[in-house]
């Protein structure tokens, strides 16, 4: 049932299709809200909006290679709750904060590992699994830190997560997101792995046929996605100079609405680094205009909803307008696997 | 096919028998926990889970989910307070028929988007899942009722929500006759059938004539009018609505139905087994303070608890699926 | 399996780079000990001149902690009010799920906005410092109330009650509603709920005096302020421990679901419920002797009083050191007290002769 057309291809249509829709919509909630909101595009505001989708940007890039893989993960949220907390109980402890980033890193890829596990060597739905370990990650966060909250995070190295680069406006947490964001673009889109990892999307015994170490990839899709969330858990607790159990709380639901915003088929096999984080973009943008315009959060959540159930529609449309006369294959049929 | 011969399947018994075992260690260490009062309360918070769990067992079966089910809970609920801040006696029915018929609508926009635009369920549900929250709290905010209390509501209505007969729950009886009248459905009657095969293979079951697009309309009004009639009993069951009810309630519904073995890819399980893993999921969240884990470990032990549930049933299944192989090849060979 | 090798392998590498890096770390480095602590915001220092004029059109933003709570509306209700009958303009924004992050961004806007005074009651004292920090060095009075932040970053707390007091009065309801002996349990909202962990706290304290040496603490359970939680938190309270005299909920949320489990339940009337309701949820269960009494302030005059103090402080009336004085309209004056907190005053309780005399 997998598109037949090679991954060059299948990139120059996705591209033609939700992503452009979405770079439009991105450029357009900028050009709105510079022209219509006093303040929006001040430096300081610009790069507040950006620097406040950090965590939301490492998370959904922390998904991507999973869901191109046509898997989920829902524990990403837990997985920062849980290295937040650790790093707050540790902190505590009086350990060195050179030293805590490591080992809140390492775990992050063994709950990523956990996962992996669990899915990949048990082959259990990774929905249900990580639906599981969501709850169990977060709940281990309470038994690491309990109802405590720690802070007083060192000076020295809270910049790195609220500073910007020295002359503009651009906050250093943004510019690491930039570099996971180009690394991830070049290993999904340039590299075999990548190329992998669209295969196992589109068939997952084909590409087994094919000699591509399905397993392997997958658990290191886990393994990364855990140590990526890891990594937000950081800027996060840095960022707030507060660690608690419930950090991030929810946020697992905004990555994947980002995820699928970007134009990520849900199956697996389809989409792009780039439509991801123009999603990031607009969701940023859009949220932060609609704040300087105290348009409350009912509202803001419906054209959340809205734009997500927009974005699966989009293709279909285009594809009813573009393929009238269907070619054999070419058209997924999105009911027939969730 | 097992199923058909026996009332519980393979893996039913499996949950059976977690449960049993769980309440018997609860029971050994707090008699209380089998009491009267005891049962009463186990199966009393089991019986709106189960509602919605059923609801979405009709979902997966198709190859689909509802994420929104939460939101669409919250709406009906809050639904059943604005009755009741309208005019104070209204009758219970008209309430039961307003959340359901308004249950009803939000399944059918999910089911349309799904079946008529075909795009998948689990972003459109996610989709409304927002949207469908966000009408809850402009709701709330547009009126000025941010919540509906018990003095608010009649006495028959919270009486039917906490009400028994002949000792058991209100509320426990109905889901057990919507379970019963599903678990008829799916079995016996040609479109629940039918469910299972657009599960199985949609490409397959399009060809074989099933019109799978009115099934998964249809399937997607039942869930939604379920999940309605849940929102109600909610209200009537706590006394206490604001626009926030059922958040978060997506993921137990999935987690239970799940673990009662209907499996996520479509095409099998049953409304039993949805019931019995909400049951069990239940059972261990009620479990977990008299067990006397602590207040800080239950959340952890849960997640465990659901891992733990999934992993087994997957061993049993993989053990089962090889007894058969074997028997087959004994027979054939 | 191939597959759990493959697995097992990347967690073994995984495991090698971060254990190296850990002893490359060393033990040496920056630990809570050598962390310098953050200083107090430099916002403009101006001493308080009582007799300013009240300054006009002046922007006050009131931050709940969860735009959806009842509660956190009603007082709102009262901030708005007090702000525009002194002729400025008042608004309530803030999140639906109650996080601390979400507040953080709203804090931010607000300062976007050049709103003349924020008032916040925070999720998290610390998360929201930073950016409270940031809005006084731009000349914005910040005002918390309800949940205090780091009282570095505000100005001034205005607090519901004394939290000492909030403590003992549950205490004392209790006490009295099981005749002074007997097993208590604690149904509060999160784990990281501030106000209540405060309370607690000094409930603790309380009890430990020789006053309750009868009355025994056993167990403090989480409801999460979600009332199917609360529920079968109040019923696992009462299997567990089958001589429990008394709950007490410091938390709307859960003093609510608990009374509306009693009430239909058979412990209606022999277990003891208290703690801080709003009497319009609790009516019902005071009426059909659930509930015996119960505490609460008014909620719309500490959004008042929190309005006022905003005002004042934007008009340079007060700086928010101890000892000056915040008139606030109907409700008279009030000293500041240590660390720039105002106090509502103790709280109110209600029974079924006084409750329907009130209506929040």
């Amino acid at each position: 049932m997998g598109e037949e057309l090679g991954p060059g291809r299948q990139l120059t249509r996705a591209l033609v299709r939700w992503e452009t829709a979405l770079i439009v919509l991105c450029v357009l909630v900028f050009v709105l809200g510079a022209v219509s909101t006093a303040g929006f595009a001040d430096r300081d505001n610009i790069g507040f909006l950006l620097v406040d989708y950090t965590e939301v940007a490492l998370l959904a890039l922390a998904l991507l290679p999973i869901v191109l893989t046509g898997e989920i993960d829902l524990s990403v949220a837990s997985v920062l709750g849980f290295c937040s907390a650790l790093t707050g109980a540790l902190w505590d402890a009086g350990m060195s904060f050179e030293a805590i980033v490591p080992v809140v890193l390492l775990t992050g890829a063994v709950l990523g590992a956990v996962n992996a596990t669990l899915v990949v060597g048990l082959g259990l739905p990774s929905l249900a699994v990580t639906i599981g370990t969501l709850g169990l990650y977060r709940g281990l966060a309470y038994v690491v830190l309990g109802d405590r909250a720690v802070t007083g995070f060192p000076e020295s190295y809270r910049p790195l997560a609220t500073a910007v680069v020295p002359g503009t406006f651009l906050p250093l947490p943004t510019l690491a997101v930039a570099g996971c964001a180009a690394l991830a673009a070049v290993v999904v889109h340039a590299t075999p792995l990548g190329r992998s990892l669209y295969a196992i999307g589109l068939g997952k015994r084909t590409a087994r046929f094919s000699g591509i170490r399905v397993g392997r990839i997958k658990s290191g899709a886990y393994v990364v996605s855990g140590a990526l969330a890891a990594v937000a858990s950081v800027v996060y607790t840095l960022r707030y100079n507060s660690a608690r159990a419930d950090n991030g709380s929810g946020l697992e639901l905004v990555a994947v609405a980002a995820v699928l915003l970007g134009g990520v088929s849900i199956f697996g096999g389809r989409g792009t680094v780039a439509g991801v984080v123009t999603a990031l973009l607009l969701m940023a943008g859009l949220r932060n205009l609609l704040f300087l315009n105290d348009v409350t959060n009912e509202i803001q959540n419906v054209i959340n909803g809205l734009l997500l159930i927009v974005s699966v529609l989009v293709p279909v449309v285009t594809d009813l307008v573009s393929t009238r006369g269907r070619r054999r294959g070419a058209v997924r049929r999105p009911t027939e696997i969730r | 096919m097992t199923w058909r011969r026996r009332p519980l399947s393979g893996r039913e018994l499996g949950i059976v028998f977690a449960l049993l075992v769980l309440v018997a260690v609860t029971t050994a260490v707090n008699p209380a926990f089998l009491g009267a009062q005891g049962l009463h309360d186990l199966f009393l918070n089991a019986s709106i889970l189960t509602l919605l769990a059923v609801g979405q067992t009709l979902l997966v079966i198709t190859r689909n989910i509802d994420l929104s089910v939460g939101s669409t809970m919250g709406l009906t609920a809050f639904l059943s307070g604005q009755i009741y801040v309208a005019d104070h006696d209204t009758p219970v029915i008209a309430v039961l028929v307003a959340g359901i018929a308004m249950g009803a609508v939000c399944g059918a926009v999910n089911g349309a988007l799904v079946a008529a635009a075909k795009v998948p369920a689990l972003v459109v549900t996610l989709g409304t899942l927002y949207v469908f929250r966000g009408l809850d709290y402009g709701w709330a905010s547009l009126t000025g009722t941010r919540q509906v209390n018990a003095d608010q509501m009649s006495g028959q209505f919270l009486a039917f929500g906490s009400g028994s007969v002949l000792g058991v729950p209100r509320l426990t009886l109905i889901a057990i006759v919507v379970l019963v009248a599903v678990n008829y459905v799916l079995r016996t009657m040609r479109s629940g059938r039918e469910l299972y095969a657009i599960g199985s293979n949609p490409h397959a079951a399009r060809l074989a004539g099933i019109p799978a697009g009115k099934r998964i309309l249809a399937v997607f009004v039942v869930s939604g009018a379920l999940v309605g009639l849940a929102g109600v009993l909610h209200a009537a069951y706590f006394g206490t609505i604001n626009a926030s009810v059922g958040s978060g309630e997506e993921l137990a519904v999935v987690a239970a139905v799940v673990v009662g073995g209907v499996a996520i890819f479509g095409g099998s399980g049953t409304a039993m087994g949805a019931a019995l893993g909400a049951l069990l999921l239940t059972t261990i969240t009620g479990a977990l303070p008299i067990l006397g884990v602590p207040a800080l470990w239950q959340r952890a032990v849960d997640g465990a608890a659901l891992l733990l549930s999934i992993s087994l049933d997957r061993a049993v299944m993989a053990r089962l699926a090889s007894r058969l192989r074997r028997e087959r090849n004994a027979r054939h060979g | 399996m191939t597959n759990t090798g493959s697995t097992r392998r990347a967690v073994l590498t995984t495991a090698g780079i971060a254990v190296s890096a850990v002893l490359l770390a060393g033990c040496a480095g920056t630990t809570k000990h050598s962390a310098s602590s953050d200083g107090a915001a430099s916002g403009p220092v101006t001493s308080a001149n009582p007799n300013a004029p009240t300054k006009q059109g002046l922007k006050i933003s009131f931050v709940p902690k969860e735009i959806d709570n009842p509660y956190e509306n009603t007082v709102d209700r009262g901030g708005i009010d007090a702000v525009t009958g002194l002729r400025e303009t008042g608004k309530e924004v803030g999140p639906s799920d109650a996080s601390a992050s979400s507040q953080v961004s709203y804090i931010t806007t607000l300062v976007q906005q050049r709103q003349d005074a924020i008032v916040v009651a925070a999720n998290d004292p610390n998360a929201v410092a930073p950016a409270l920090k940031d809005a006084r060095a731009k000349g914005i009075a910040v005002v918390t109330y309800d949940s205090d932040a780091a009282p570095e970053a505000r100005q001034v707390f205005v607090n519901q009650a004394d939290s000492q007091e909030v403590g003992r009065t549950q205490i004392r309801l209790i006490s009295e509603q099981i005749g002074g002996t007997g097993k208590i349990a604690i149904l509060s909202a999160t784990p990281n709920a501030t106000n209540q962990n405060t309370w607690i706290g000094f409930m603790k304290d309380e009890l430990a005096t020789p006053r309750y040496k009868g009355i025994e603490l056993v167990r403090v359970a989480y409801g999460d302020d979600d009332d199917q939680k609360s529920f079968q938190q109040t019923q696992a309270l009462l299997q567990s421990i089958p001589d429990l005299k008394g709950i007490v909920a410091p938390t709307t949320v859960g003093i609510a679901a608990a009374a509306r489990y009693l009430s239909s339940s058979p412990y209606k009337g022999r277990v003891a419920l208290t703690g801080l309701g709003t009497p319009d949820q609790m009516r019902q269960f005071v009426k059909d002797g659930t509930v015996v009494r119960f505490a609460l302030w008014d909620p719309s005059q500490l959004g008042y009083l929190a309005g006022y103090a905003a005002c004042a402080l934007a008009s340079g009336q007060i700086t928010g050191k101890q000892g000056e004085v915040l008139k606030a309209g109907k409700l008279g004056t009030r000293t500041i007290g240590n660390h720039g907190e105002i106090i509502l005053g103790p709280p109110t309780t209600f029974d079924a002769s006084t409750i329907d005399n009130y209506h929040f």
